[in-house]
């Protein structure tokens, strides 16, 4: 273990994994200068025709790792900001995502689609959004969003070693504080598997990408008024790890899920539905959404702060189930405790 | 940089090779035409789940670029794609049973007449999107370039596609890479069920000059001469020489999709103008020069079509006798 930045996690991954297998290859804009440091000393150490620099066009760059991908190589497209998945989204929606299965299940695609996501930067809205939900909703991508450092070193192993498209987001707000990182080279996290953050009794907090932070701090406030909170990262959003938050959710009986995209078929409205539908009787109040709203990322940092989801959010939220709980006698009767499935 | 090979091939003069070469792409043609024509009646039977765009009239494009190919280069295609499969070798049989959405299609049935594909000869696949084949294209050219074993990728685009911005894109980084890629478009003079001067600015094969790269315009309805443009750009690409656009002129003989005039508000073409370039068939006009050459006689060739109509149907036959789809196969595929 050493401490590092999710940046220096990242750049340890894809060092390792560029030495473990020749095939993988890393392009995008800048991946040289490497606005965030997660490149940083690839193109030196594995040399210019593995680690390219190309131009600032994100529809040729998303297609051009499908036919790569398709011709046997495994290559990490970074996009840099999340946000520029939009100007490359015509090759993940309408080749990536679907490519295997339109083919019959002719081709793999080991490729690695990289962006950074979320506010806090001041970023704007351009440059801001949390954009899993678009991509869960395809169904042929596997989305992974990283909290912290060493899940982010062993998630970004196992997406470049998967067989399929996957896109690895990484929270902007996270990326300069330093975490306890694995230095084994094969430390590698599987894909679709959560991880509970934090063991509680009382309630389940399922966090996503920097609002994992913000919910660890608020289920320590909350234990200070013994409410123990359970926080769960689902690290992989497609496909999610039902069954781990179900059964976290069937113990508790009260969920809050802080997610910092929008709330309109987001990820924390899926979420929702799945309690809704597989752990009905378990739930002793409503499930509670803590998310951005429907509106643009703004520029100016209060109106910024105002939006993003934090601690106090989560905290209320929390207060809210475990109060409606308690003046409510009638349902803590009816409900039964156990999931329905 | 535009190549400057001599264009006198255009007039079809002389039969450049010998007589088996000629009856082969000849065959190869018409092979990619009577399957076509009878994907057109099964699609007006409603023989077929979904619709058809049809390569009728274009086909010595697909046949002159595709001889020059090995198994293992890449070819990626269009929506109009049947061609391009048949002529890199796509099975007859496997492609007729997918555009009839069966278990025993190319892609199990879950592609259809847009997807077909074959990986294994080099097949990356028609395409739904328009132009969505020029990137696929590009990263295939990129990997034979780090492979360094000298296999080159074709993108086949339509005239409609190259007024996406995705060919500006290729065309820059290609040149920049040097990316043994070949960029064929197919200007058959409509962009879906829109005329190409309504849509189209320019010359689509000058769109090549302000990249660098090497550019040619070539009659597509004639077999010879685009056989020999692609022998250049082949040996041009393979040989290191980077990205080369070629700009096959061609015509779409069938609509933009089968019985499209069932549901257009208004016609784009007259009839008069179709017939009138029914003259310029590729097929029609090599079988005249195969016979003016002496090459082969009218009977010769009326032989090999008949040969040709009865694979097509033993094809049409097979799809139709073959299962559906297992419905509890349904979600399959979707990831490895």
């Amino acid at each position: 273990m050493s401490r590092r930045r999710m940046v220096q996690a990242i750049q340890e991954a894809l060092a390792e994994e560029m030495e473990r297998d020749a095939r993988v290859l890393v392009f995008g804009e800048d991946v040289e200068a490497s606005m965030f440091g997660e490149t940083a000393g690839l193109s030196e150490r594995f040399g210019a025709s593995r680690v390219r620099n190309t131009p600032i066009s994100e529809a040729l760059l998303s297609g051009m790792a499908v036919g790569a991908a398709a011709a046997g190589y495994r290559p990490v497209c970074h996009l840099m900001y999340g946000n520029f998945i939009y100007t490359g989204f015509d090759a993940i929606a309408n080749q990536a995502a679907k490519f295997r299965y339109m083919t019959g299940g002719q081709v793999k695609l080991p490729l690695v689609y990289m962006g950074v996501i979320g506010g806090g930067k001041a970023t704007a809205a351009q440059h801001s959004d949390c954009i899993y939900p678009a991509l869960m909703n395809l169904g042929g991508l596997k989305v992974v969003v990283a909290s912290d450092p060493g899940d982010a070193k062993g998630l970004l192993k196992a997406a470049i070693r998967d067989d399929n498209p996957v896109v690895f987001l990484q929270a902007a707000g996270r990326s300069r504080e330093q975490y306890p990182v694995p230095d084994d080279e094969d430390y590698v996290l599987p894909l679709g598997q959560a991880a509970v953050k934090r063991e509680g009794r009382d309630l389940t907090i399922v966090a996503i990408g920097s609002m994992v932070k913000q919910a660890l701090l608020a289920a320590h406030e909350l234990a200070s008024q013994g409410i123990e909170a359970e926080v769960i990262d689902p690290r992989t959003l497609f496909p999610l790890d039902e069954d781990a938050i179900l059964r976290s959710v069937s113990r508790t009986g009260r969920l809050v899920i802080a997610d910092e995209s929008h709330n309109t078929c987001g990820a924390a409205s899926y979420i929702s539905a799945i309690a809704g539908e597989r752990a009905f009787a378990a739930l002793k109040a409503p499930v509670c959404r803590v998310t951005v709203g429907d509106v643009a990322m703004p520029f100016s940092p209060p109106l910024e702060d105002a939006l993003r989801p934090g601690k106090a959010e989560i905290v209320r939220a929390a207060l809210g189930l475990v109060e409606a709980n308690a003046a409510s006698p009638r349902r803590q009767a009816m409900a039964g405790g156990e999931m329905l499935s | 940089m535009q190549l400057t090979r001599s264009q006198s091939f255009v007039a079809c003069q002389k039969p450049i090779f010998g007589i088996d070469k000629q009856l082969a792409l000849y065959r190869k043609m018409l092979l990619i035409r009577k399957v076509e024509e009878m994907l057109g009646n099964a699609s007006l039977a409603a023989e077929l789940p979904g619709p058809v765009h049809l390569y009728v009239g274009q086909e010595a494009i697909a046949v002159g670029v595709c001889d020059h190919l090995a198994e293992t280069d890449w070819i990626a295609s269009t929506h109009r794609g049947h061609g391009h499969f048949l002529a890199k070798g796509g099975d007859t049989a496997a492609l007729v049973a997918e555009v009839f959405g069966r278990e025993t299609g190319i892609c199990r049935g879950r592609g259809g007449s847009m997807h077909v594909a074959d990986f294994s000869r080099g097949i990356i696949g028609a395409n739904g999107i328009v132009a969505g084949g020029l990137a696929l294209a590009a990263g295939a050219a990129w990997a034979a370039q780090l492979e360094g074993t000298g296999r080159i990728a074709v993108a086949f685009f339509g005239d409609g596609a190259a007024n996406q911005g995705v060919l500006m894109e290729t065309l820059n980084l290609s040149s920049l890479w040097k990316l043994p890629l070949i960029l064929v478009c197919e200007n058959n003079g409509f962009a879906e069920f829109s005329p190409s001067a309504t849509v189209t600015s320019g010359r689509i094969a000058e769109r090549a000059v302000p990249f660098g790269v090497a550019h040619r315009t070539v009659d597509g309805n004639n077999l010879e001469a685009v056989w020999l443009a692609a022998e250049e750009a082949v040996a041009h690409a393979r040989g290191g020489g980077g990205p080369i656009l070629l700009e096959f002129e061609t015509y779409r003989l069938r609509g933009h999709m089968e019985q499209e005039m069932a549901f257009l508000s208004k016609t784009y073409r007259t009839n008069a103008e179709v017939e009138e370039r029914r003259s310029a068939d590729p097929i029609r006009r090599f079988r005249e020069a195969l016979i003016a050459h002496r090459f082969a006689t009218a009977a010769d060739l009326d032989d090999l079509e008949g040969e040709v109509q009865d694979e097509v149907v033993r094809a049409k036959q097979a799809a139709k006798a073959a299962p559906w789809p297992d419905v509890t196969g349904a979600k399959d595929f979707m990831f490895a």
